[in-house]
């Protein structure tokens, strides 16, 4: 058991701040965070006992004291898109949690689309927030979503009217701000597409600061019948944060949930998915790739659920791992009795690029009905040395070559993205980390 | 003795939907029929409900075979009693044998029959001397049922089959397609070696190509579900010069 | 080989009875009292004559059992286990240990008989030694004299603590610690006894070697031990069977097996595990909990497991291997059948240390009625395994709509010139294949045992031939009734 003293100084946290955190004048609202501030108590931080968390252990959470973040302002003109200009229909900034009205830069928007910051929706319409909030899946087990679910205090907030559909992507930029401090901040963004609409949203996690800070961010995404939610994440964190994210996607019928992440930054990373397929017909496209070096730890952990019948999912992660680095991916695909002509895809790939670094894989199936088709494939090595050769026997020298095929293996799981103005930004992206990574190398 | 096959105002409906729209067939022993038509128009289906396939749901009529009612009975039934239907998409079985395959079917019917099993000497010198007919490779006999095999190896491997179970009534479901002129003279040898007075075969196809080798008795057009046209072998060549069309739009 | 369908007929004409084991043998026991204490622990000792540093190696091992856990992460579930409602040891009286099989009651060679394991040697199966242990002791092993010959040492484990005291000594619990797991814990308490093999210096076995195991008395636990040893460049195969009569309640069997391959050994094991499944219900069955592991400890040793499982109410067995020698070789080839209420939770541990080892594993479960089960495997890479390779294939078919299938794997890896590959897949069986066999004759039950049996037939193929025979025939048994 990880040292208690950690949980008793976020839990003095929440009771310091309890009366000045957003809605605290909601009884219900008052009510969900004392739940989850006593959830999080009994269950303290993961510890490695808990099969969950096996690979993953939060020690910067056991050794440093975080402190609840406050108001901060950037520069807006240092924040990088990843869209193409004219290609932004709508774009969101959250400073250390919080949404920066000045900075937020919303364009037309079309009818039946409510786009903002959580706290903001709090206070203008607390019924309809928590018609969703807490409310999308059962995170009973998860310490740290209970933990943001105490201390959250803005997010994103979208809701699109049924048959609304935003052809734009919206943009949303999370900035860590690192302070003199260790900081710590519990952003919960709130996702809800009615039946028939459809959006994308892109969401980019940046850090700006030499400095540690904890970003714990708790999402709840609801797809309603035949609605389609393509949600792109960037994570791109500060080289000393600590990056968890917790996410529960709930579809209806015949809707599409279609998500990619791409993973570079942060000293610490937890990507939790579970995704629920509650209606006939529903899918889900569950995509990513990382990239990490260092001392950098990145896991990435997935649950897709198949509740009703002709449910699919397909899901391809692949990761390089160079230096000391450590990955690991835990993806899980239940199929529930009853949830007949379904099927699931999973593949998971790695490529060592260091006798330093490790990956740990557990891919699971756990099948409940028969007449179904699943199939998980799990591979880990290094770069495949007859394509080495080849290249090298075309004349390109060990480290270019090394670069192209790295380039290639990753680039793959991109061809998966269907918003195409985020392709660019994201081969880029990669570009940049293999070229980089070959310079360290050679030096 | 009487009909082989009576089919008497057959529907048949999969999933619901209808297939089989009133099919009314008589084929005695020792003749050849050919059932020929465009795709979609029921002729797999037919194969199926006469050899009791899952999901193919009779609504009404009769099927005899030999006089008796052959939808009362199982599919193994059908095929002890010598009803053989080579399959238009033979079916794959992953790590069991050809030859193990063979010889458990070839067992179960003359269990079912009351003879006695062939034992494994017995069984590989029938078999050799099939194969050698055939024109079938050895090695075929020892990779998994189908798997791998290409278009024209499967079907060769029905023929084997039904040269090696000698049936009673044979269904040939599109046996032909896909086949190479040498290939479809083999087909056509295995089935013209089982032709005899006791025996009955339906050949369904869609080209006449196969009936210059296997000379039909008799050639119904089947077409939305029913017999359109019934004729002589001239019919046909008849079709192979005027299509379906004729059918389609009659039917429409 | 064929697959023979006529045989499962046989087997079912001549039992009427699924589980054809399940008879009791009449026979008068030499029984411990009831329950688990210091004293039975010294009672089993002592009946074993044994020496007094196995007797304390037993005592370590029971106090620290008092406190160990259940393994917990196991994906089956059954009522807390009364280890003191149980005996833990049980013999056949009069076995002062026979001298040769002339000695052995007659009673116990019937019983083999009607398991089909002959053991006078003039009737045995060609080429097969076997050992058979009747409840908790070795009663009889054939070809004795062969093997000695050849340097061989075939004997039961009791026999081995006696005439070979420094081989046991040495390699007993080097690969599987007493404190590994609770149910080994507890066998090195209370072993009663088990096989023992030892191959001399460039020794190929002359002939398959086999155990028999029984459970017979009611009640009664049985803990048997395996050891087998391979020194440098020698080869064995090693068939293990079992079967217990069907009873109500249920009864546990915690074995434990160790092999040590040295430098250029090979270890062939096979099992075909029949034990008691219970009821229709889930009412009686055997607990198999088992701990199996391998250490190819010498350059270029080998170990293979091959297993099928179709019996037991609940099985939890991993057999590994720990692939310590450079160029070292591990596999693990496994059906699994469960039907009905069974339970399995089983898979394999291969573990990279050496370079340029290689490790196999070939699953294949199937699951029907409303049984669950589990593949759950470890591939661990450590840092120095350089070019380490492993290829894993895991196949579940599901037959009906109430039962389950899991896979669990663990891949780990810390080497950057290993490659490890992990393939999984699951799915119902085919109808359409069913329906292609039925067309051309055979019967619902008998195309699904064809079906199987092809879908095993890469795990199946492991197998030494005389089981093989047996294990497609309990492919098709442990099958019955999951069809409508
Ligand atoms: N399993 C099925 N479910 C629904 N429709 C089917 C199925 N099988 C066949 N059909 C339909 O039944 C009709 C007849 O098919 P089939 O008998 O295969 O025709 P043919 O063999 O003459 O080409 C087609 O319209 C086909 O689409
Ligand atoms: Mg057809």
């Amino acid at each position: 058991m990880p040292d208690s003293a950690p949980v008793q100084s976020f839990v003095e946290q929440f009771d310091a701040l309890r009366g000045e955190l957003p809605g605290a004048a909601l009884p219900w609202l008052c009510d969900l965070r004392a739940a989850g501030i006593e959830r999080f108590a009994s269950l303290g931080l993961p510890a490695p006992g808990v099969e969950a968390w096996k690979y993953t252990r939060l020690r910067p959470l056991e050794t440093t004291d975080f402190l609840p973040a406050t108001a901060h302002t950037v520069n807006i003109d240092h924040l990088p898109t990843l869209l193409p200009q004219g290609g932004i229909d709508h774009r969101v900034i959250f400073v250390n949690g919080r949404l920066m009205q000045c900075l937020a830069m919303p364009g037309e928007r079309p009818e039946g689309v409510e786009l903002g910051g959580l706290a903001d929706a709090l206070r203008r319409d607390p019924e309809a927030v928590g018609e969703h909030l807490g409310r999308i899946g059962a995170p009973d087990g998860q310490a740290l979503l209970a933990l943001n679910t105490a201390m959250m205090r803005d997010g994103l907030m979208l809701r699109v009217k049924r048959g609304v559909s935003v052809a734009l992507p919206i943009e949303v930029v999370y900035v860590g701000a690192a302070g003199p401090q260790p900081l710590a901040f519990h952003p919960r963004n709130l996702i809800v597409l009615e039946p028939g609409s459809r959006a994308t949203v892109v969401e980019h996690h940046i850090g700006l600061g030499a400095g540690a800070y904890f970003a714990n961010s708790g999402t709840e995404i609801r797809i309603g019948e035949g609605a389609e939610l393509h949600h792109y994440k960037i994570q791109d964190e500060g080289a000393e944060a600590v990056h968890v994210a917790t996410q529960h996607v709930h579809l209806e019928a015949n809707a599409l949930y279609d998500a990619f992440t791409l993973t570079t930054g942060a000293r610490l990373s937890r990507h939790e998915v579970s995704v629920r397929l509650t209606g006939p017909g529903a899918e889900c496209h569950l995509n990513g790739a990382y990239m990490v070096r260092g001392k950098q730890h990145c896991d990435t952990t997935t649950t897709i659920e198949h509740m009703a019948p002709r449910t699919s999912c397909r899901e391809i992660f692949k990761g390089v791992i160079d230096e000391q680095a450590r990955a690991v991916f835990q993806g899980r695909i239940v199929i529930h009795r009853g949830a007949q002509q379904s099927n699931g895809h999973q593949l998971s790939k790695a490529l060592l690029l260091s006798n330093r670094a490790e990956i740990d894989t557990k891919p699971e199936l756990e099948i409940y009905a028969d007449d179904v088709k699943c199939s998980h494939g799990a591979t880990v090595g290094d770069l495949d040395r007859d394509a080495l050769f080849y290249l090298r026997a075309r004349g390109i020298p060990e480290a270019a070559a090394r670069a192209i095929l790295i380039e290639a293996f990753l680039a793959d799981t991109i061809n998966e993205v269907a918003a195409e103005g985020l392709c660019p930004a994201l081969m880029a992206s990669i570009g940049h980390w293999v070229s980089s990574a070959t310079r360290r190398a050679a030096s | 003795m009487g009909y082989m096959l009576e089919i008497k105002n057959l529907h048949a409906s999969v999933d619901g939907k209808a297939i089989l729209k009133g099919i009314d067939l008589t084929i005695g022993p020792g003749e050849v029929h050919a059932i020929m038509g465009p795709n979609g128009s029921g002729k797999s289906t037919l194969a199926y409900v006469l050899t009791g396939r899952e999901g193919y749901e009779v609504t009404e009529g009769q099927v005899l075979y030999q006089g008796r009612d052959l939808l009362a009975m199982s599919p193994e039934e059908r095929a002890g009693e010598g009803v053989f239907l080579a399959f238009q998409y033979p079916v794959e079985i992953p790590g069991v044998p050809n030859t193990t395959f063979l010889k458990e079917a070839l067992n179960a019917q003359r269990k079912h029959r009351g003879e006695t099993p062939l034992d494994a000497m017995e069984f590989i010198k029938l078999i050799r001397r099939t194969i050698k007919d055939l024109g079938i490779s050895d090695e075929l006999l020892k990779r998994p049922v189908n798997v791998g095999f290409s278009g024209g190896e499967k079907k060769r491997n029905e023929i084997l089959q039904m040269a090696i179970l000698k049936p009673t009534l044979a269904v040939l479901d599109e046996t032909d397609s896909g086949l190479d002129i040498d290939a479809l003279k083999t087909v056509a040898d295995g089935v013209n070696a089982l032709r005899t007075p006791e025996r009955s075969i339906l050949v369904i196809t869609h080209y006449q190509r196969l009936l210059d080798y296997i000379v039909p008795d008799r050639v119904h057009v089947l077409a939305q579900g029913r017999i359109a046209r019934s004729g002589g072998k001239e019919l046909a060549l008849e079709l192979e010069r005027t299509g379906y069309a004729a059918f389609a739009d009659a039917a429409a | 080989m064929a697959v023979s369908i006529d045989t499962v007929r046989q087997v079912k004409e001549v039992t009427e009875q699924t589980y054809k084991y399940g008879f009791v043998t009449d026979i008068e026991a030499d029984t411990a009292p009831k329950g688990l204490s210091e004293d039975i622990v010294r009672f089993i000792s002592a009946k074993k004559e044994e020496p007094e540093w196995l007797l304390d190696w037993r005592l370590k091992a029971y106090r620290h059992w008092l406190n160990m856990p259940e393994p917990a992460w196991a994906n089956v579930t059954f009522p807390p286990i009364d280890y003191q409602d149980a005996y833990y040891y049980s013999a056949p009286k009069s076995s002062d240990g026979p001298k040769s099989l002339d000695e052995v009651d007659p009673e116990l060679l019937r019983t083999y008989e009607k398991l089909g394991i002959p053991l006078r040697e003039q009737e045995a199966l060609a080429g097969v030694a076997v050992d058979a242990i009747f409840d908790s002791v070795s009663v009889a092993t054939t070809f004795k004299g062969k093997l000695e010959k050849q340097g061989v040492i075939f004997c039961s484990m009791s026999e081995a603590i006696r005439e070979h005291p420094e081989l046991v000594r040495k390699y007993l619990g080097s690969v599987v610690p007493a404190r590994d797991n609770k149910h080994a814990c507890l066998n090195s308490a209370v072993f009663t006894d088990g096989s023992f093999v030892y191959l001399p210096k460039g020794v190929r076995c002359p002939m398959e070697l086999s155990t028999y195991f029984r459970i017979n008395a009611a009640n009664t636990g049985q803990f048997e031990r395996t050891l087998i040893i391979a020194d440098a460049g020698s080869y064995v195969s090693y068939l293990e069977g079992c079967t217990a009569p069907m009873r109500d309640e249920v009864q546990l069997h915690a074995a434990v097996v160790e092999l040590i391959a040295l430098d250029d050994a090979e270890i062939k094991y096979s099992t075909v595990q029949n034990w008691y499944p219970g009821d229709k219900d889930g009412k009686g069955g055997i607990y198999n909990f088992v701990t199996k592991r391998g250490a190819c400890r010498g350059r270029n040793s080998k170990i293979s497991w091959t297993q099928v499982e179709t019996g037991s109410a609940i099985t939890w067995k991993y057999p590994s291997c720990i692939l310590q020698g450079d160029n070292s070789v591990g596999e693990f080839y496994s059906v699994a059948i469960t039907n009905n209420m069974q339970q399995a939770d089983t898979g394999t541990k291969m573990i990279h240390i050496g370079k340029n080892t290689r490790s196999r594993i070939v699953s294949k479960g199937i699951s029907a009625g409303r049984a669950q089960q589990t593949y759950r495997g470890l591939v661990r890479i450590s840092a120095k395994a350089e070019n380490a390779r492993n290829h894993t294939q895991c196949d579940s078919l599901l037959i009906g709509d109430r039962c389950s299938a899991h896979t669990v794997p663990y891949i780990e890896s810390k080497n950057r010139s290993a490659i490890v590959e992990h393939e999984a897949t699951t799915s119902k069986i085919s109808e359409d294949q069913l329906f292609y066999c039925r067309q051309r004759g055979l019967s619902q039950e008998d195309a699904v045992a064809l079906v199987v049996n092809g879908f095993c037939r890469e795990v199946l193929q492991q197998l030494p031939m005389e089981f093989a025979v047996e294990a497609q025939k309990l492919v098709g048994i442990s099958l019955e009734g999951s069809v409508g």
